[in-house]
C-alpha cells in the first residue's frame, strides 16, 4: 500500500514534529509549575512561555488565558456559568457548546448556513434575565464563518455576554479576539497540530470567569488540577508556528478549490456547501446523492483517505449530521455529504489520492446508472 | 474452502463480514482473513440499548458491538459500524409489533435478513467493491451447474435455513455462508485457535431487541392501545374467561391461560384480532392439514404454476420436515396439503420447503377463516 492521504484535519491534525520535541523536553524537564523549588519555576517558565504564544494566536493578553483540557472543557467552563440564566446558541454549533446546558435557546442558521442575526435579536429581546451568546467563528464541518463582530454587537447592545467557540478556527485563519469583541474563546490544541488533551479559555476579564473543575489554585485559581506542562507545552510551540504558518494555510484554499473543481468534473451535480461564502481555506464539505456518507468514508478509507462524515465525535459512528439538517439540507442530501479538511502536512499527491479512490467509488456506484 | 470466488485470487477479492460480536461472525471474519482474502468487518447498530426495555446484566448492543471491533482488531481488518438504528425500528420492530397486533407470530430474524442485512449491508457492500458477503450462518451454500441452490448446515442443532428461506436468489449469488459444513464445536475451537476474544462468549438467544424473551413489553411500548381485553371463549363460543390483550398469547399456548383447573387441557387455537377473542380448545382442534401461504420465495428451479410438488416442509424452526405436497400459485401465494396433521401452526410464522438437504424456499403462514366462519 502506498501512504495513505490524511484529509481530516478538523478532526485532529497530525502533531508537528517539533512539538514533538517540545514535549518529549519538557517530559524530560519534569517539574510541578506550582511548585517553590527551582525545578517548578522551570517548569512555570516553560508555561508561562506557551501561555504568550497562545495568546498571541489569538491577538489576546496573556493573562486572559486559561488552559484547560480540552476545548470542550473551554466551552463548558463558559457556559455553565452560574451567573448566567439564559444560554442562546447557534443551530450549528458543536455539541461541547449544544450540551453544555440543557436550557439553551437555539438561534437558527440561514440554509447557507450562517447564524440568523435577526433571529438572535429577536431572541435577544425576549428576555431581561442575565444572557450569554454563543455562536462559533468557523463551523467545523462546513468551514463558512460566521458574523461573530455584528452577532457582537447585538448580544452587547442587549446588556448579554458573547462566548465564541474558535477551535476550528484558530490557527487557521488570523483570529483577533479584541476585533472581535468577544468575552470569552474557547481553543484547542491539537486541531492545528499541538497534542491532544490541551485546550484553553480566553477570557476578556478573568476575574469574572467563574471556576469550574474545583481544587488547588492552578490557573489563578480558575483551572484547578497540576498544569499538563509537557501538553501546554506543545500547545504553545503549536501555536507559534500556526501564527507563523497563516499564509500558508490560506494557501490551502487553492488546494482545496482544486478538489472541490475535480469533484465536481466528475459529478456535476455534487453539492458544496458554503462553496461562495467565507468559509477556512482548508475546509470542504459537500454532498453527492445517490453516495452515501459512510459508503463514501468507509469506502475511501479501504483506498487509503481519510476523510469524515461530520464531526468526528460521535463515538466512531456514521450518523446524520445535524448541522446540515439545521440549514435545512434534505435527508436525501444530507446523508450523503462528506468532510474533507486539509492542513498543514497536505500536498497536491494527498488531493490526488483523495480523487483517484473517490472517482473509483463513484464510478462503481453511479455510472452503471 | 478455497473456493468462496472462484474466479479471482483471495487477495484480489473483497468480501464484506456482517460481524454481530458474536463467535459465530467472528470466526467467519477470522477463517477468511486467514485464507488470504480482503476481508472487511461491518456490523450494525439495530437498537439503542439503554433506551430499549431496560435490560439488566448481560449482553447488550453496545458491548456486542466493542466484541466486534476487538475481534477486528485481533485478526487485523478494517471494521465499521453502521448505525441502522431508525430503520431496524421501521423494517423490523414495528413489523414485529404489528404482526402481534393483528394476532400473528411474526420472526423478526427473518425480516433483519430480507431488510438491513441482505437489502442495505448488501447494498453497502456492493459499494465497496465487494466480491460477496459473508455471514456466521450455519447454512449452505451450493453452487451447481444450473445455479446456486441453498442446502441445510451440516449441524443439524445449528441449521437456520428456516430463517433464510426469504433468501432470493440474487442475494445467494451474493452470499456466503463458511461455517455451513462446520459444527458448532468446530467454530468454538477455531475461535479458541484465532484467540478471539469472544471465543468463551455464550451463544445468543432469542430475538436480539427483546429482553429476556418479554416480547409483549417490545410490542406495547411501541403500541400502547394493543393491550386491549377481551374474552377467552372455547370453540363453540361460549365464554370461559378474561385476557388482557390477545398480544399475550400466541396458537398452541397452554400456559398462563389462567382458565379453571378443569381447563388447564385447553390450547390456544386461534386468535381472532377483529373480536378480540382468543379461542381455546383441545389438543386436537390444533391439528392443521392445510396451510396457505403468501410472499412464497421459491428457490427450487423452474416449476409450471400450479403444479404440485411432493417435498418437506416446517411450519416451525424447531419442528423437524413433514412430508407434504405443495401447490404454488401465480401470485406468490401457495398451499401446503400436510401428510399428517400438524399442531399449532401459526399465522405469521414461516412454512419452509426441503427436498432433502435443499432448501426450495418457503412462504409466510395466513391466517385461516375461523372455523366457525367455515362451517
Amino acid at each position: 500500500m502506498t501512504s495513505r492521504s490524511y484529509l481530516d484535519f478538523n478532526a485532529t491534525a497530525p502533531t508537528r514534529p517539533e512539538v514533538i520535541d517540545a514535549v518529549a523536553e519538557a517530559m524530560r524537564e519534569g517539574g510541578n509549575a506550582s511548585s517553590v523549588h527551582a525545578d517548578g519555576r522551570a517548569a512555570r517558565t516553560r508555561v508561562e512561555k506557551a501561555r504568550q504564544h497562545v495568546a498571541a494566536l489569538v491577538g489576546a493578553d496573556p493573562t486572559g488565558v486559561i488552559f484547560t483540557g480540552s476545548g470542550t472543557e473551554a466551552n463548558n467552563q463558559a457556559l455553565r456559568s452560574d451567573n448566567i440564566e439564559r444560554l442562546i446558541v447557534s443551530a450549528i454549533e458543536h455539541e461541547s457548546v449544544l450540551q453544555a446546558r440543557s436550557d439553551a435557546v437555539i438561534c437558527p442558521v440561514s440554509p447557507e448556513g450562517l447564524v440568523d442575526l435577526d433571529a438572535l435579536m429577536r431572541l435577544l429581546a425576549e428576555s431581561d434575565a442575565p444572557t450569554m451568546v454563543s455562536i462559533m467563528l468557523a463551523n467545523n464541518e462546513t468551514g463558512i464563518l460566521q458574523p461573530i463582530p455584528e452577532a457582537v454587537r447585538l448580544a452587547h447592545d442587549a446588556g448579554a455576554l458573547f462566548h465564541c467557540d474558535a477551535v476550528q478556527a484558530a490557527g487557521k485563519i488570523p483570529v483577533d479576539t479584541r476585533a472581535l469583541g468577544v468575552d470569552s474563546l474557547a481553543l484547542s490544541a491539537h486541531k492545528i497540530g499541538g497534542p491532544q488533551g490541551v485546550g484553553a479559555l480566553i477570557c476578556k476579564t478573568p476575574s469574572t470567569m467563574p471556576r469550574f473543575v474545583h481544587g488547588g489554585g492552578q490557573e489563578s485559581g480558575l483551572r484547578a488540577g497540576t498544569e499538563n506542562v509537557p501538553g501546554i507545552v506543545g500547545y504553545g510551540v503549536a501555536a507559534e508556528s500556526a501564527l507563523a504558518g497563516l499564509n500558508e494555510f490560506g494557501a490551502l484554499a487553492e488546494l482545496r478549490d482544486d478538489l472541490e473543481s475535480k469533484v465536481l468534473a466528475i459529478e456535476p451535480t455534487a453539492r458544496i456547501f458554503g462553496k461562495d461564502l467565507d468559509r477556512l481555506p482548508n475546509t470542504s464539505k459537500f454532498a453527492t446523492k445517490g453516495l452515501t456518507s459512510e459508503v463514501q468514508v468507509m469506502g475511501l478509507d479501504l483506498d487509503g483517505a481519510s476523510i469524515s462524515a461530520g464531526s468526528a465525535c460521535s463515538a466512531g459512528r456514521v450518523e446524520t449530521p445535524y448541522v446540515l439538517a439545521a440549514m435545512g439540507v434534505p435527508d436525501e442530501l444530507g446523508l450523503c455529504a462528506v468532510r474533507v479538511s486539509l492542513g498543514w502536512t497536505t500536498t497536491s499527491q494527498d488531493v490526488h489520492g483523495f480523487i483517484t479512490a473517490w472517482q473509483k467509488l463513484h464510478d462503481r456506484k453511479l455510472s452503471q446508472g | 474452502m478455497n473456493t468462496l470466488v472462484t474466479h479471482k485470487a483471495p487477495e484480489e477479492t473483497r468480501i464484506v463480514v456482517a460481524m454481530s460480536g458474536g463467535v459465530d461472525s467472528s470466526v467467519t471474519a477470522a477463517l477468511l482473513a486467514e485464507q488470504g482474502y480482503d476481508v472487511v468487518g461491518v456490523t450494525l447498530q439495530l437498537y439503542d440499548h439503554g433506551a430499549a426495555v431496560s435490560k439488566k446484566g448481560a449482553c447488550c448492543a453496545g458491548q456486542d458491538i466493542a466484541d466486534a471491533g476487538r475481534v477486528a482488531e485481533t485478526i487485523g481488518i478494517p471494521h465499521y459500524v453502521l448505525n441502522y438504528e431508525s430503520r431496524f425500528r421501521e423494517d423490523v420492530i414495528d413489523v414485529f409489533a404489528d404482526a402481534y397486533v393483528r394476532g400473528e407470530t411474526p420472526i423478526p430474524c427473518v425480516l433483519c435478513n430480507q431488510t438491513v442485512k441482505f437489502r442495505d449491508l448488501m447494498g453497502v457492500a456492493q459499494d465497496l467493491g465487494a466480491d460477496a458477503l459473508a455471514t456466521g450462518h450455519y447454512i449452505r451454500r451450493v453452487e451447481t451447474e444450473d445455479g446456486v441452490e441453498l442446502h441445510r448446515a451440516a449441524d443439524e442443532t445449528k441449521d437456520q435455513s428456516y430463517f433464510l428461506f426469504a433468501t432470493t436468489g440474487e442475494q445467494l449469488d451474493y452470499l456466503r455462508f463458511p461455517l455451513g459444513e462446520l459444527t458448532k464445536d468446530e467454530t468454538r475451537k477455531l475461535a479458541s485457535r484465532f484467540d478471539l476474544p469472544v471465543a468463551a462468549k455464550p451463544d445468543s438467544q432469542d430475538i436480539c431487541f427483546v429482553p429476556q424473551g418479554r416480547y409483549a413489553d417490545v410490542v406495547l411500548k411501541i403500541r400502547p392501545d394493543a393491550a386491549e381485553a377481551g374474552d377467552i371463549v372455547d370453540l363453540d363460543g361460549a365464554v370461559l374467561g378474561q385476557h388482557d390483550g390477545i398480544i399475550h398469547y400466541t396458537i398452541g399456548q397452554r400456559r398462563g391461560l389462567h382458565l379453571d383447573a378443569a381447563e388447564d387441557a385447553l390450547y390456544v387455537i386461534r386468535i381472532d384480532p377483529e373480536a378480540k377473542q382468543v379461542i381455546v380448545g383441545p389438543r386436537e382442534a390444533l391439528a392443521t392439514t392445510t396451510v396457505r401461504l403468501n410472499n412464497v420465495n421459491w428457490l427450487g428451479g423452474d416449476v409450471s404454476g400450479g403444479a404440485i410438488i411432493d417435498c418437506e416442509v416446517k411450519v416451525r424452526s424447531m419442528r423437524p420436515p413433514v412430508a407434504a405436497s405443495l401447490r404454488l400459485l401465480e401470485d406468490g401465494s401457495a398451499t401446503v396439503e400436510l401428510a399428517a396433521a400438524e399442531h399449532g401452526v401459526a399465522p405469521g410464522q414461516a412454512c419452509v420447503f426441503y427436498d432433502g438437504e435443499r432448501v426450495l424456499g418457503g412462504g409466510w403462514i395466513q391466517r385461516e377463516k375461523t372455523s366457525t366462519e367455515a362451517a
